[in-house]
């Protein structure tokens, strides 16, 4: 049994981080994820030696991260919704250039400034590339405060086996609420590096380079289809996904992150109320569960996509559903969390009393 | 003609006559640049400083988008291509993780002194501890001539097609002068490659830059003022001309800064 505390998500996250032997941390503090940066200023360095540096922007900071990911150290930084946009440029060169490291998007309401309350607008960001050029991140979504602790470590794990950036999607409520934690115990900072790593020539042998330009379209196509190819193994290998009550469902809630937890508690009121209901919730939002929706889908007289947002994963829903069976959407934004209540109310109206 | 000994190129080819070498610490790729263009030069007197102190293997370069995005290719040190301007944000990334090896970024004017003005003067202000080696022709080669923020006035390039109106084009950016002022910085010098004897000097600087960084006095920067024969449409000789009658009027060579008490 590891260490139990009471924590806030963003206090957790970097609480993760440090245990997980991070090296550096470069971020830019923006609402609601500061604490990520005051948490690590306290109590990083004087812990693990790591290096914490707050950086004149967004931009700069995914430059650092770039900069020391290519020198071949654990690397991580986070922001919120206005701050990642501005990461773009950078996490596309450094998908690009093939480099790990993580990231933490703590979402707040959009578009432009919006507010700074819990949204998941940047799904279509994280999820379809955000930045230019075909890319993906490996895309992981918290919906409690201990995932925050256990998907830094995971996180790490799967950017570093595929050499690919992750991100942990997660909101301001998350990222602002206390839950209890189990930490896991302190892992040791990384003594050795990958032969890729640019940290000075070893003797004897050819320099390294860390690019993402390749002038020539022959060797940039081979380089995209090799990306691809990465892309289908995490497709086939990484997917994580839980399921509730989907035994005898013949409905199904589905949601991610806070969505998928507000989305169980409204199923436990379907079913109180008779209705068979259950719950799908990705984990993993690239990879995505495809094969899940679509088998279910076989089963199922209707799902509703819960999301805060216009509706983006939804489209991932009925691409994965493929038309078996009919995918309606509900969804509150603007840093609006919906209610179970809301979401029973919707599907009552929708596949019950078949309204639209 | 009988009575000539014939030498054979073994027998002239020998250390002792050796005029020009190339160091190890560059490669054997032929370079991309134009015929008359300072880069090669550039390229070249660093590199053998950094063979010269024996640093190759504890050494990281930065090259951002500019023409010399590909420096990667040619100077035999582990190196980094970074994105348009944040050449400085990278070398920060690599030297705060690894301050014990030597991190140089090489750029160019608009990369520096437009779109990295931020991570360039931020980096300074910090005081990394980095070598940033500053390219400056007076426009943006690699995008064949547009106007740099280091352009003169007066200055033709292909969007200040009737010269650049300081009025609505603002003034070039003294950017070396700037940095100067800053407490983090530890060492501003300009110098030229358009002469043996500036090749010279801007070889000196480097020298006293990695120096400067082995002992961890602060950010160092050293501006090479140089040509762009195809962009400012002249010849090699016409442009290097160009470099002693205009640019070095309006951007002085010679030290800036240099460490207190050094």
């Amino acid at each position: 049994m590891g260490e139990i505390k009471l924590m806030k998500g963003n206090e957790a996250l970097s609480e993760a981080m440090i245990r997980a032997g991070c090296d550096a941390y470069f971020g830019y503090p923006i609402t609601p994820q500061s604490e990520v940066l005051e948490y690590l200023a306290i109590h990083a360095h004087a812990r693990t030696g790591m290096v914490v540096l707050q950086a004149e922007s967004e931009v700069a900071a995914i430059n650092m991260i770039y900069g020391a990911a290519g020198a071949g150290k654990r690397v991580m930084t986070t922001s919120s919704s206005p701050g990642m946009s501005l990461m773009q440029e950078g996490i596309s060169y450094i998908a690009g250039a093939e480099l790990p490291c993580l990231l933490a998007n703590v979402v707040r309401g959009g578009p432009g400034l919006g507010t700074i309350q819990p949204s998941q607008a940047d799904y279509f960001q994280s999820v379809k590339g955000g930045g230019h050029g075909d890319y993906k991140l490996i895309v992981l979504a918290p919906s409690t405060v201990q995932e925050m602790v256990d998907f830094v470590k995971l996180g790490f794990e799967l950017a570093e086996k595929y050499r690919n950036p992750a991100m942990i999607l997660t909101d301001g409520a998350i990222g602002q609420m206390m839950e209890k934690v189990e930490l896991f115990d302190q892992m040791p900072r990384k003594t050795e590096y990958p032969d890729w790593a640019t940290n000075g020539k070893p003797k004897g042998k050819e320099r390294r380079y860390i690019t993402s330009l390749h002038i020539q379209p022959e060797l940039m196509e081979e380089i995209n289809v090799r990306l691809q190819a990465k892309y289908a193994v995490m497709e086939e290998e990484e997917v994580l996904c839980q399921t509730h009550y989907v035994d005898d469902a013949e409905y199904l809630f589905t949601g991610f992150g806070l969505g998928a937890r507000i989305c169980l508690k409204a199923a436990e009121m379907a079913r109180e109320n008779g209705y068979k209901v259950g719950v799908v919730r990705p984990i993993t939002l690239f990879p995505f569960p495809k094969k899940v929706y679509s088998e279910l889908a076989d089963k199922v007289k209707g799902i509703l996509d819960v999301e805060m947002n216009a509706g983006q994963m939804v489209e991932d829903v009925r691409l994965s559903v493929n038309g078996k069976t009919p995918v309606e959407f509900y969804g509150r934004m603007g840093g609006i969390i919906a209610s179970p209540e809301e979401i029973y109310d919707k599907f009552i109206s929708t596949f019950i009393k078949g309204e639209k | 003609m009988s009575d000539i000994e014939m030498l054979e190129m073994d027998d002239v080819c020998i250390k002792e006559n050796e005029m020009y070498y190339k160091p190890s610490t560059l490669t054997d790729t032929p370079m991309h640049y134009c015929p008359g263009c300072g880069h090669g030069t550039a390229h070249k007197v660093l590199m053998e400083v950094v063979e010269e102190m024996g640093i190759e293997n504890d050494i990281i370069g930065v090259a951002p988008v500019g023409c010399s995005v590909f420096a990667y290719h040619y100077m035999n040190v582990d190196m980094q291509q970074a994105a348009h301007g944040r050449a400085c944000a990278v070398a920060t990334g690599i030297k705060r993780c690894y301050p014990e090896r030597f991190v140089f970024t090489y750029q160019g004017d608009g990369d520096l002194a437009a779109i990295g003005t931020a991570e360039t003067i931020h980096a300074a202000n910090r005081g990394e501890n980095i070598l940033v080696v500053f390219i400056n022709n007076g426009i943006y080669g690699m995008t064949s001539g547009q106007m740099a923020p280091t352009t003169l006035p007066g200055m033709v390039s292909t969007t200040s097609p009737f010269g650049r109106d300081v009025a609505t084009m603002g003034h070039p950016l003294k950017i070396s002068e700037l940095l100067a002022q800053l407490p983090g910085v530890a060492y501003v010098t300009r110098q030229s490659v358009h002469e043996a004897n500036n090749v010279k000097r801007t070889k000196k600087a480097f020298a006293k830059a990695l120096e400067y960084q082995k002992r961890g006095l602060g950010f160092c920067l050293v501006e090479i003022v140089t040509n762009c024969p195809s962009n400012w449409k002249m010849t090699p000789l016409q442009s290097n001309k160009f470099v002693t009658d205009k640019m070095i009027p309006f951007y002085p060579l010679g030290d800036i800064k240099v460490p207190e008490g050094k």
